[in-house]
């Protein structure tokens, strides 16, 4: 038989270049997974290099989704009307955009923000982290082969989709934490309403508990997988349940502190390796769901003492914060969403720039990936949980 | 840590590639030369006194004076200590260190400012565009930056 598939000993293979300028050898593939692949969670295009079925190196592509956030901001003519533009970045976690940069510029203003307005905000963002995660554990089970899980977490989500929609109109994109203030009071029977829910979200949360954190087959494909290490995660900038899951105690609500969450009693949750290494997808996994149990904490707490107030009092007529920086950093359910706005005293800003978490975590998906399997990948990508929309803005 | 014994100890150690700083502004700013960012940054993260571990963000600036620029925001995990650095390079010769060998961070974020304002970062590993195409003609962020009419042959809308 002709051998045709050994190659002669003084063979030299020509230096054929990928885009990313990578030589090929003769015994590995390039294969392209997306830019439209179900488990990359948007148009995200890995180019891995696989030896049979081990990933030798990812690169990822990014870009398709880049609408320009940075220099529409830039060409606002106030400041108030960038916010709709931030709403668009991560638009899974919308409330949480619009919080961060309002944070920004009332750190420039130097403007006191009224209780009833910090509540209001803080229950719409753990409401949203709650939205967020469903959304990320929901869609990590069907990656995983797990069907019923992601529909009992959009049915839980869509009632906190009723919430906002009651609230201000919209289910997704809302415009509706202001600089200074909110868009809109809080509707009657609100407050009884996410009561409701809170009750009921916790036999959910338990239900996928059962059904899948402790299943072992989901066990068997994320534990031990994409292990990333304390000292990396720190060095890649890491922000949010990506590092918690690596075992770094560190959550900005508690350590850079913003609105009210030192009133209340919640803890931060950490990765500690129960089912394998620590800072593997399991724990990153783990750390969402013990994070929804918290927020489920944080607005009890703040929707049985939420004060009567005007919610509007504080937003300012005109904004022209005078000429100066600065960078404000909050933690949005993917991390530290932190906004750079430099202000030249004029009543749009400069320069906006957005510190995407998940842009920073995605970057970091090369280092904890090679040597893993293909299918192993998807429960990577999966655990990382990337918004494109925020990646590329 | 403050701003002030930050600014003292670098101008102690480097002289004059530390530049000017402004210490009390709302979040205190060090000015360093863009040839010896990386060897400033690796003593920042290295020294236990300072351990800077964790560079928050990497901003891209294009100045009114028409200079560019980079905007580091520092934090240490372990002193909970934040200071931010500034440098700065001409328009005609836009080089400045590449410090992703300090932060593995530092590597999309210079990109994405390479991207956008078209500042070389020397000695960075992979220097590509990362959000526009690579055939994007010019960097939009640049304050004098005009959207084509045409892009690859198709009229732009707006």
């Amino acid at each position: 038989m002709k051998e045709s598939r050994t190659l002669p000993t003084d063979y030299v293979s020509s230096p054929e270049r990928t885009s990313s300028g990578r030589t090929l050898r003769t015994d590995e593939m390039i294969l392209n997974m997306g830019p439209q692949h179900p488990s990359t969670h948007g148009v995200l295009r890995l180019e891995l290099v696989v030896d049979g079925e081990i990933v030798v190196d990812v690169i990822p592509h990014i870009g398709y989704l880049h609408r320009c956030f940075e220099k529409h901001a830039e060409h606002m003519t106030n400041y108030q009307q960038v916010i709709p533009y931030a709403d668009r970045m991560d638009y899974l976690s919308s409330m949480c955009n619009d919080w961060a940069y309002a944070l920004a510029v009332e750190k420039l203003l130097k403007i006191e923000i009224p209780e009833r307005v910090q509540y209001i905000r803080l229950i719409m963002a753990e409401l949203q982290r709650i939205a967020s995660h469903l959304i990320a554990v929901g869609t990590y089970a069907i990656d995983m082969g797990a069907f019923t899980p992601f529909l009992w977490c959009f049915r839980d989500r869509e009632r906190i989709l009723d919430l906002f929609e009651m609230t201000c109109g919209a289910r997704l994109l809302y415009n509706y934490i202001w600089v200074g203030g909110v868009s809109h009071d809080l509707p009657p029977r609100f407050v009884e309403k996410t009561k409701d829910f809170c009750r009921d979200f916790r036999k959910t949360l338990k239900e996928v508990h059962d059904v899948l954190s402790y299943n072992e087959i989901f066990i068997k494909r994320t534990a031990n997988v994409g292990v990333l290490p304390k000292d990396v995660a720190i060095n890649y900038a890491c922000s949010g349940p990506m590092l918690r899951g690596s075992g770094v105690d560190w959550d900005l609500r508690r350590d850079d502190p913003y609105g009210i969450y030192d009133r209340f009693e919640w803890a931060v949750q950490i990765g500690k390796g129960e089912a394998g290494t620590v800072g593997d997808c399991w724990d990153r996994y783990m750390v969402r769901m013990r994070e929804m149990e918290e927020s489920t904490k944080l607005i009890e707490q703040a929707v049985a003492s939420i004060p009567e107030g005007n919610v509007q009092s504080a937003i300012p007529k005109r904004i022209r914060p005078e000429a100066g920086e600065v960078y404000v950093r909050s933690e949005s359910p993917r991390g530290e969403l932190g906004f750079y706005i430099v202000s030249d005293g004029t009543a749009s800003p400069y320069r906006v720039k957005a510190r995407a978490p998940a842009f920073v975590n995605l970057s970091v998906l090369s280092e904890i990936s090679r040597g893993a399997m293909v299918a192993d990948l998807v429960a990577i990508v999966g655990s990382v949980d990337i918004v494109l929309g925020e990646v590329d803005r | 840590m403050t701003a002030q014994e930050i600014y003292d100890n670098l101008k102690a150690k480097f002289g004059d590639a530390v530049g000017e700083a402004k210490l009390d502004a709302l979040q205190p700013w060090i000015a360093i030369s863009e040839t010896r960012t990386r060897e400033i940054c690796q003593f920042l993260r290295d020294e236990p006194t300072f351990a800077f571990d964790y560079l928050s963000c990497l901003s891209g600036m294009d100045y009114p004076d028409g200079k560019l620029g980079v905007v580091y925001h520092l934090f240490s995990m372990t002193h909970r200590h934040k200071i931010v650095l500034r440098t700065m390079c001409t328009r005609e010769h836009p080089h400045i260190q590449s410090v992703s060998a300090v932060w593995g961070t530092a590597n999309w974020h210079e990109r994405e400012a390479y991207d956008m304002f078209g500042i070389v970062f020397d000695e960075h590993p992979d220097l590509r565009r990362i959000l526009c195409g690579d055939d994007y003609p010019g960097y939009p962020l640049r304050k004098d930056f005009k959207v084509p009419e045409f892009y690859n042959g198709m009229k732009v809308p707006y």
